[in-house]
């Protein structure tokens, strides 16, 4: 059962790096606790902890994803109300967040009336600023040049940029262009050229926050979620001591920890998707009605200047 | 007399038959579909068959039952369709034999391929 400001410290590595803890920890997550890394030391939480005691510290900003604006299967047949569910609960977050990210699959199919709705729903939303990286389903027919026009305001080639809020550099990448048959997500020669350079000259330790649509990491390389060239990317961030990658695309939450870097996806707004290797194919999973809030969800993200790692903490919508 | 020749020549007749039929249904899954149109199902994240083969000037009709849009696009662009969402249909009418690798540029795992002859 998980317990309350637990702390665990298994620090075997002497790396600040909780392992073992870290493991148990999202055992626990299954049952409705979470697990904060702050500093190397985690802590977990009774979700049912309505008072969410996560230290708001000196950055706080949410991670929405996989709107798929446009979506009208059984899966979810209105993905309008879920989004405006995800507003409310956005809201509703005892600090509130700073700003968004969304990352990506804003759209089903594309259409300027899908990006249109997003952004009129994203209105009711307390952060009024909106950082994007597009998904596949945004880049459908014109290369992602709509997208570009909405949202790629200051942005790079397809639309990668960086910013940086509070001492924290943040990196929006691009990898769901000139997608290669047989092939995963792609970040290709350009943008990797222009990260090296965007990173190259930041002190080691500025926290960084990478965030792109499809994962990072190699998931689950049979249904593509995974990137043919995330390796040199995260080369050039392996001198950093603080890294969290934000990603999407697989519709359910997952965690992984490597050296100084978190990764960490997203729920949907939309629809779950299955565990990986769990049914015939990586789409759209059918739930009973009821069930379906709980499978979607928000992250509100927080940084405390001094911790080493952001905290990363994953609500769902019901 | 009669009706014992009369089965006898069935059965001869049903024999030889069956003989004929299975050469020459065993030939026919060698060669190219048959049909001056083939269709192909796109479902589960996948291309169904996976390898087709057809001889030139055979339509090909890609039918989208997923619930997830995909497309279908040639490796060298020889043949690409628009966004296929559920129930929505692409067709290609191959001019020239050869292999045409082809998958979907949305979900570039479903990898698919028709040779043509």
């Amino acid at each position: 059962m998980p317990q309350r400001n637990n702390e665990i410290l298994f620090d075997h590595n002497h790396d600040g790096i909780d392992r073992r803890g870290f493991l148990k920890c999202m055992a626990w997550a299954g049952t409705g606790a979470l697990c904060v890394l702050q500093g190397g030391v985690l802590k977990s939480y009774s979700l049912s902890d309505a008072s969410h005691q996560h230290a708001a510290g000196e950055l706080s900003f949410v991670q929405i994803s996989d709107s798929h604006m446009g979506f009208n299967k059984p899966a979810n047949p209105d993905v309008v109300s879920t989004l405006q569910a995800a507003v409310t609960k956005i809201n509703a977050l005892p600090v509130a967040p700073e700003f968004m990210l969304h990352t990506g699959d804003i759209t089903h199919l594309s259409k300027p009336g899908e990006f249109d709705q997003v952004q009129q729903i994203l209105q009711s939303a307390k952060p009024k600023e909106v950082f994007f990286v597009p998904g596949e389903h945004d880049v459908l027919e014109d290369d992602g040049q709509q997208y570009r026009e909405r949202f790629g305001k200051n942005t790079k080639g397809a639309g990668w940029y960086s910013f940086d809020k509070k001492g924290v550099h943040f990196v929006g990448l691009v990898n769901v262009m000139n997608l290669k048959a047989g092939g995963m997500g792609s970040l290709g020669a350009e943008q990797l050229e222009w990260l090296e350079g965007d990173v190259k000259h930041l002190t080691k330790s500025t926290p960084v926050v990478v965030f792109a649509h499809m994962p990072l990491w190699n998931i689950y390389p049979d249904w593509g979620w995974g990137t043919d060239d995330s390796a040199q990317a995260l080369s050039y961030l392996k001198p950093f001591g603080s890294v969290t990658v934000l990603n999407g695309h697989i519709h359910q939450t997952m965690q992984k920890v490597e050296g100084n870097v978190t990764f960490h996806t997203a729920a949907s707004t939309a629809f779950p998707q299955p565990h990986p290797g769990e049914g015939p194919s990586a789409g759209p999973m059918k739930v009973p009605a009821e069930q379906l809030r709980a499978l979607l969800g928000v992250t509100d993200v927080n940084y405390t200047r001094g911790e080493r790692a952001l905290a990363v903490i994953d609500s769902t919508l019901e | 007399m009669t009706a014992r020749k009369g089965i006898l020549g069935a059965t001869i007749f049903f024999v030889l038959g069956s003989i004929v039929f299975g050469v020459v249904y065993r030939t026919m899954a060698a060669r190219p579909v048959d049909a001056s149109s083939v269709e192909v199902k796109i479902d589960n994240f996948s291309f169904t068959p996976p390898s087709l083969k057809v001889r030139v000037g055979t339509q090909i009709t890609w039918t989208n039952r997923d619930d997830i849009p995909h497309t279908v696009v040639e490796e060298e662009k020889i043949f690409r369709s628009k966004v296929l969402d559920t129930d929505e249909k692409f067709a290609f009418t191959p001019t020239k034999p050869g292999t045409y690798k082809y998958y979907c540029s949305i979900h570039p795992k479903m990898t698919a391929k028709v040779v043509v002859e």
